[in-house]
């Protein structure tokens, strides 16, 4: 209940925040079961709650860290590998954008995701100092 | 235990950090001075009792030991204009604690909990530092607890601290016209640590922080402190009733089974005898109040699993009196799902639908319960949307599950 949450420091205007979510192999096998699951179940009623509540900017889930490739070009030399770029144990499963008033805010929501269960949520920021140099190229 | 000196550190640590953090803040009213104090106490028992043995009474070496490095931080401290008075307290202190005999010392941790929860400490903070001061917490603990970042909880915690020192907070227990708000306030913070007890038709509340067993300590404390208190005691009776179902709320699979299907074979009929014993101690000093009502409904609750028929009007009854003392949303929403059993399922959809759309928005025990009877009322369509709502805003997944379960046979 709110009476009992603690402080939360609000700024003035609403900052975006990017959970990414960790997903374990098992949680990556499931996807490809042909009927849908009750995770998936659990997703849509997850990514619904989002909408409802109006913090939801934008994300994606990935497919299986086995699809990916990493690109370096390190002092003129490509170097192009197979698999994903860290190699943990729980692996890059997709990214959410929330915009809201706090980090309390987005761990809040981080805690309810499905794969908070399963895997591990990280929750960071979104650098406006660094999107508006980029993006306004005053740099 | 005599043995082991890190296990004796250990065990006076948690019997009693509380009561040497009141006594060591309570005249300079600088608990974070004497938190530091008494870690660095602690830190130096653990170097010298393995070698030197145990000292008798441990409690009084701590004591003595953390006070002179209190006593030695205030002399070199030549920045803060109050360190001479700083010294001439803790030296008052000293001769005090000297005159008395063996290492016994005042018990001031009412003082303390009173100004944990102080109006003028910010509100959110309250239980954070009685788990942190009282109960010698970490940070890092009690902030994944509230779902806070740790660097940010600690931050919250240090700043309580400086306000109370500050601020001159006084270490008193507030005086008779002052008490009941201002012990309202500790027992809120209290409760706030136990989290919700609530766990009818799968509402799981989003903000519930489940440190049971600490908050089932600092309630006996203060009712040891404060033994007349009949709110004081509710709350234990509340907190008793609850944990005593704890075992009967997952099956062995770890499925969620909710409260009218809980086998009352797996309650801890121990604690409910206590819970009731309490509650009628509570009742006889004829002032209800909002935690005695609510130990009266977990009351109810409880005799109606037992005897098989529950008395849904007397419950519906109570959560009036509930919604009168302590209008908060988890009070209306318990009254709709009383109403609703008392009444009709489209009673009770009514009653949902007067309350503050802001309040339930993201209010996880709301469309769980909006759920459940708009299911039974047949209105399909809706009963789905609110399953997904009540299901998205869930944190805990053998609940979630239960509601996907439920969902899939619309």
């Amino acid at each position: 209940m709110e009476r009992y949450a603690t402080s939360r420091k609000r700024s003035e205007l609403p900052v975006q925040f990017m959970m990414l979510i960790y997903e374990t192999e098992e949680a990556f096998a499931s996807r490809s079961e042909q009927q849908p699951t009750a995770l998936i179940g659990a997703w849509r009623a997850y990514y619904k709650a989002l909408v409802d509540a109006g913090v939801y900017v934008g994300g994606a889930p990935l497919e299986a860290p086995t699809t990916a490739a990493t690109v370096r070009v390190h002092g003129g030399q490509r170097r192009v590998q197979d698999g994903p770029y860290a190699d943990t144990k729980e692996q890059l499963g997709g990214q959410i954008i929330l915009e809201l008033p706090s980090l309390d805010d987005a761990l809040d929501w981080a805690a309810r995701c499905p794969t908070a269960a399963t895997g591990a949520i990280e929750v960071r920021p979104v650098s406006p100092r660094v999107h508006e140099l980029v993006v306004s190229g005053n740099a | 235990m005599r043995d082991d000196p890190g296990l004796v550190v250990e065990h006076v640590a948690r019997q009693s950090y509380g009561r040497l953090i009141a006594f060591l803040s309570s005249r300079t009213r600088d608990v974070a001075a004497a938190e530091d104090a008494l870690s660095d106490a602690f830190l130096s028992a653990l170097a010298t009792w393995p070698r030197d043995g145990v000292p008798g009474k441990p409690e009084a070496w701590l004591l003595t030991t953390a006070r002179r490095r209190l006593i030695d931080r205030a002399r070199h401290d030549r920045v803060r204009e109050d360190a001479a008075d700083s010294i001439r307290l803790l030296l008052q202190q000293l001769a005090h604690g000297t005159a008395m005999d063996d290492g016994g010392f005042p018990d001031e941790r009412l003082k303390l909990l009173f100004v944990c929860a102080h109006p003028d400490v910010d509100r959110g903070v309250h239980t954070p530092l009685m788990l942190q001061v009282v109960l010698g917490l970490d940070a890092a603990t009690i902030a994944s607890a509230f779902l806070a970042s740790p660097a940010a909880m600690g931050q919250r915690l240090s700043r309580a601290k400086a306000r109370i020192r500050d601020a001159g907070i006084a270490f008193e227990v507030p005086d008779r016209n002052e008490l009941p708000a201002r012990l309202d306030a500790v027992l809120d913070a209290i409760y706030a640590a136990y989290g919700s007890g609530w766990d009818d038709v799968a509402g799981s509340d989003p903000r519930r922080v489940g440190l049971a067993q600490e908050a089932v300590w600092l309630v006996r404390t203060l009712l040891q402190l404060l033994p007349g208190e009949p709110e004081a005691r509710g709350l234990l009776a509340l907190m008793l009733y609850c944990e005593a179902r704890r075992p009967a709320r997952r099956a062995a699979n770890g499925d969620y089974v909710p409260m009218s299907e809980q086998d009352a074979r797996l309650w801890n009929a121990a604690m409910i005898d206590e819970a009731e014993r309490e509650l009628a101690a509570a009742s006889s000093h004829q002032r209800a109040g909002r935690f005695q009502l609510e130990a009266a409904l977990q009351s109810a609750h409880v005799e109606g699993v037992r005897c098989g028929r529950t008395d849904w009007n007397g419950i519906a009854v109570l959560y009036e009196g509930l919604v009168r003392v302590t209008p908060t949303v988890g009070a209306f929403v318990g009254r709709a799902a009383a109403i609703a059993e008392a009444e009709s399922p489209s009673a009770g959809l009514g009653a949902l639908d007067r309350i503050d759309p802001s309040l339930t928005k993201n209010y996880q025990p709301y469309w769980a319960v909006r759920a459940h009877l708009l299911r039974r009322t047949g209105r399909e369509p809706e009963a789905l949307d609110a399953f997904d709502r009540a299901i998205g805003l869930t944190e805990d997944g053998a609940t979630r599950q239960f509601l996907l379960r439920r969902r899939a046979t619309l």
